[in-house]
């Protein structure tokens, strides 16, 4: 079976769900996510809702086995754990769940304690996400995140308790007054952590219209690091990160063996996945659509809060495998392109790629195979990896 | 209505400053007429095209017809004839004048007499027409009714102490302006029975007829199946209609005899057979000589445009075609350039004429064009003896081969109060402005007077001398001629290539300053690309500024939330979509707009 084959075999049938709680304590000063802080009755009316649309919704995945299930946000764990566990139970009664699911939620330190991470794992989460962003609580502070590296460093060791073998840590670079020298002790802290985190994201912050920190820049108060030093930074994590024995899967994601994160994985290799909740998208059958982010609309009407549908054209679907399967520092499968399309990849994007492997932002490569055969693989070089917008925008059709 | 007593036509214009209220009075004389009922009054009904109503400019002069029942009981005809307001139509102002016999001069209350008041003023006198003031806006509560009637007899020289007071805006006065404008304007003269003599002062092409002719009736009489001809064009055609304005539409009637104001068709074609100031005559019985005054419109001012998609060509050719059908003063010839591809080099009569033009391709005519700097005309005299006119500087003839150059000059006068006239000096100043002379209107206000090079006042000199006046000063001007001048073309050199659109010709002492801000302005227009690009200004071979766009060194989505893909989609869109709005010159892809900079090179940080 080759790998192509045996990919598609592999996702089939399958399905991931994530849930979108749309809660925090304090917007954070970056954040244009679609979260803010909500009252106790505003937010069981919310997960009441959740529950509804849950439920509605199973007759849609009937064919499917549900592979992976992720609870982000806004801040998951503000909400009590209990309604984490009356959304899992949900899954399990009414979509077929696989038993070696990957089931992951969303936390900040300063939300959780050592009970509430005991009842996630009793309702059967086995992977946690701790957004600690830096190290520096100086930096935190700057950031308006809610918690200090000490109450990360608990939240931490509580999770190792209560038995979680799979967790993430979130870091940031390029941040206001942040310095090369500053983000390496971020990076250094992480992997002091013992025992040491499967995954860590690094995100270099993005300054988002619509934010605190688009305003301040615009008025010139944001001190940002500049690109040279933002690269440094990007390039500083990769070097620290894989020489712990991390490996760099994708733009801004280190896993250690075995643990790149399956959910996020499927939205690069376009895996079928339903989002619940306001805000969330789905991609279902080679169809796009989002849930209207309006709350009070979504507690009326939990399933019919549905934007338009938007059904991807063959093209469409092949731009897609281009510029997110390039996001996985893997690339993509040439073999898989030709047996998903019909068509080779050199037939569609000959021109663009050879043009971007002479300008040195793509390259070829083979590797082995599970069953010994050969495999082509398309992906980014460093270089690209730096400007990949401009390599991606080039996969668009006409 | 075939025979209307000559005696009570009233055939007149209002002149005025800009912003005095021209058209608010002209939509109140034509309201209170009574021909449209305040219901179907769409605000400033004379300036009907879009352009003209959001710019506050007439570009188009128009015409209407109403009926006034004067105090003495008696039924005047009014003809209102709206004249172009800026100085880059200076002859279409001119020629609708002499389809006059009498002005109304509009004076703000708070602003009195301004540069263009004057202009416009002794314009109307020199054309013997009988001029009488109106003081506006005098419900602002900074009008000062009796200062300005002061300034207007000092100044002017014509008598204001029963000028009306009015506010055209709130309905003010109206009445007054009506009787004086019977009393106070001649009727007109002129026979019946004469050699048909008609002033053709405008003209506008219709699909379904043809030429529309506006003209005035000096002598005799046209009607329907008289021959005509026009004198100065040649071109002779049976009248299929003759009519005259009604509120925004024609209204057809026998004949137009003397002093009738009206229009007529008679299936011409072309809008460049009825030009502005020519005489309509009978063909079968012409008159002696035409009408003086006609002459030839000249473009003044020049540029390329190009359509941004190169398939358009044809779409910008055939649009340039419709328009120049009614607007008799574009010219355009086809035209090459590396960097742009196929386009035309088109002809204006000034700057606020070519972004006329310029907007009305964009919208009308849904073109996406790309806009090369304006220039003027150089006279360019070669060692051979030959002599260029030179209108696209990629022209220029190698300078071994230039004996000298000449630019044109314009005298202009700039009326300022005079807390600013240092600083309108400082101006001219830095435009090569030659300092003639300065008068004082009564004590706060001046009247300064100088020459200016054209390609000094073409980009932004109006917006200049706004800003270092605080709105305050007014200008005019005209052109005077040509002198030789220091002039040398400046060349753009992106990542080392020669970009033919972007050069210009500049005097030799601005030409570093110059350069050294075209350069600073492509620095930010040009994205980054993977290379790193020098901008190099350089005169005759020669780098004078230089400015590098660095290799592209960041681009990349640190995070894409929750599977939103769309969103992600979006953006690289946008990225491509603006990809192909550039131009590849070499290997460096230009934003159209980039073409453009050079217009706002003057632009004061």
């Amino acid at each position: 079976m080759s790998e192509a084959m045996w990919r598609q075999q592999n996702t089939e049938g399958k399905i991931s769900i994530y849930f979108h709680i749309p809660f925090c304590v304090r917007k954070c000063l970056y954040c244009d996510f679609l979260s803010a802080p909500a009252g106790k009755e505003m937010q069981e009316a919310y997960l009441n809702a959740l529950l509804t649309e849950t439920r509605e919704r199973a007759g849609e995945c009937r064919k499917y086995t549900v592979d992976t299930v992720f609870i982000g946000g806004g801040t998951p764990s503000v909400v009590e754990a209990e309604w984490i566990e009356k959304l899992l139970r949900m899954v399990r009664e009414y979509y077929k769940l696989s038993p070696e699911a990957e089931i992951s939620i969303e936390v900040n330190p300063g939300t959780v304690d050592s009970d509430k991470l005991l009842c996630y794992r009793r309702a059967g989460i086995n992977r946690l996400s701790i957004g600690l962003q830096s190290a520096d609580d100086e930096e935190l502070k700057g950031l308006g995140r809610i918690h200090t590296l000490a109450q990360f460093q608990d939240t931490y060791r509580w999770a190792v308790e209560a038995g979680f073998h799979n967790i993430n840590i979130d870091v940031m670079s390029a941040l206001p007054g942040q310095s090369l020298a500053s983000f390496q002790r971020t990076l250094q802290l992480v992997l002091q952590l013992r025992p040491l985190p499967q995954h860590i994201s690094a995100y270099s912050l993005i300054v988002e219209e619509g934010t605190f920190f688009a305003e301040a820049e615009k008025a010139g108060r944001l001190l940002l690091p500049d690109e040279d030093c933002e690269r440094s930074m990007y390039w500083e994590a990769a070097r620290i990160l894989e020489a712990a024995g991390f490996e760099h899967y994708e733009i801004s994601n280190y896993a250690r063996p075995g643990f790149a994160c399956r959910h996020n994985c499927g939205y690069w290799q376009r895996h079928d996945y339903l989002g619940l909740g306001i805000g969330a998208a789905s991609m279902v059958d080679n169809k796009r659509f989002s849930n209207k982010t309006d709350l009070q609309e979504y507690i009326n009407s939990p399933t019919g809060c549905r934007g338009e549908i938007q059904s991807l054209t063959l093209k469409g679907q092949m731009e897609e495998f281009m510029f997110l399967g390039l996001r996985m520092i893997e690339g993509v499968s040439e073999e898989l392109f030709e047996q998903t399309f019909g068509s080779s990849l050199r037939q569609v994007y000959g021109e663009v790629i050879e043009r971007n492997i002479k300008d040195g932002l793509l390259y070829f490569y083979s590797r082995e195979l599970r069953n010994g055969g050969q495999e082509v693989r398309l992906a980014l070089t460093r270089r690209g990896i730096d400007i990949s917008n401009y390599v991606m925008a080039q996969f668009l059709l006409d | 209505m075939s025979s209307i007593d000559q005696s009570k036509i009233r055939n007149f214009c209002i002149v005025a400053h800009i912003d005095h209220g021209k058209s608010t009075l002209a939509d109140r004389i034509i309201e209170k007429t009574g021909l449209l009922t305040s219901r179907e009054m769409q605000a400033q009904v004379l300036d009907n095209m879009d352009l003209e109503r959001e710019r506050g400019i007439t570009i188009k002069a128009q015409s209407v017809r109403t009926v006034y029942h004067a105090k003495d009981g008696e039924e005047y005809i009014f003809n209102l004839i709206d004249t172009p307001g800026h100085v880059d139509f200076n002859y279409e102002v001119s020629r609708s004048l002499a389809a006059c016999d009498g002005a109304i001069l509009v004076v703000d209350a708070a602003q009195g007499i301004e540069a263009q008041t004057l202009a416009n003023v002794y314009l109307a006198l020199d054309h013997n027409l009988d001029v009488f003031p109106v003081i506006n806006k005098i419900d602002l509560p900074s009008a000062e009714p009796q200062r300005v009637i002061e300034e207007i007899e000092d100044v002017i020289g014509i008598e204001a102490q029963d000028a009306p007071l009015i506010s055209a805006k709130n309905g003010i006065g109206i009445e007054e302006v009506l009787e004086q404008i019977v009393k106070k304007i001649p009727a007109p003269g002129g026979s019946p029975d004469a050699p048909l003599k008609a002033l053709i002062f405008d003209s506008l092409y219709d699909s379904y007829k043809g030429v529309i002719i506006f003209c005035r009736i000096m002598e005799g009489t046209v009607r329907k199946g008289t021959t005509i001809q026009m004198m100065a064009t040649g071109a002779k055609q049976e009248v299929v209609e003759v009519g005259y304005f009604g509120a925004g539409q024609f209204i057809p009637c026998e004949e137009l005899s003397a002093g009738m104001v009206g229009y007529i068709t008679a299936s011409i074609k072309n809008v460049k057979d009825t030009a502005v100031g020519d005489t309509v005559t009978d063909a079968d019985n012409p008159c002696a000589e035409p009408l003086p005054g006609y002459k030839k419109v000249q473009s003044m001012v020049y540029c390329g445009m190009y359509p941004a998609d190169g398939a358009k060509y044809p779409d910008l050719r055939d649009a340039l075609e419709k328009l120049q059908l009614n607007d008799a003063s574009l010219n355009y010839e086809p035209e090459t350039s590396v960097a742009l591809g196929f386009g035309f080099r088109c002809g204006f009569l000034g700057l606020l004429h070519l972004e006329i033009i310029q907007e009305r391709l964009e919208r009308e005519y849904n073109l996406d064009l790309v806009t090369t700097a304006p220039g003027v005309i150089y006279k360019v005299h070669k060692t051979n003896g030959e002599v260029i006119e030179l209108t696209n500087p990629s022209n220029l003839p190698d300078p071994s081969e230039i004996e000298f150059m000449e630019e044109p000059i314009v005298s202009a006068e700039i009326m300022v109060t005079s807390e600013f006239i240092g600083s309108i000096m400082e101006l001219c100043q830095e435009r090569r402005g030659r300092y003639l002379g300065m008068e004082y209107i009564e004590g706060t206000r001046a009247l300064l007077k100088y020459e200016l090079p054209l390609n000094e006042i073409i980009y932004d000199f109006f917006d200049a001398l706004k800003s270092r006046s605080r709105g305050y000063a007014s200008f005019d001007y005209d052109i005077k001629g040509y002198e030789q001048s220091s002039l040398v073309k400046l060349d753009i050199l992106i990542n080392r290539e020669e970009v033919d659109a972007l050069s210009f010709i500049v005097h030799a002492d601005s030409a570093y300053e110059r350069g050294r801000k075209m350069c600073e302005k492509l620095k930010d227009e040009i994205p980054r690309h993977l290379f790193e690009i020098p901008i190099q200004a350089a005169v005759g071979g020669k780098i004078i500024a230089r400015e590098t766009v660095k290799a592209m060194r960041k681009d990349v989505l640190a995070k894409c939330y929750g599977g939103d893909i769309t969103r992600k989609k979006k953006l690289l869109e946008k990225q491509k979509e603006g990809k192909k709005r550039m131009r590849q010159i070499g290997n460096v892809e230009i934003p159209q707009k980039a073409f453009m900079s050079v217009l706002k090179l003057d632009d004061r940080k």
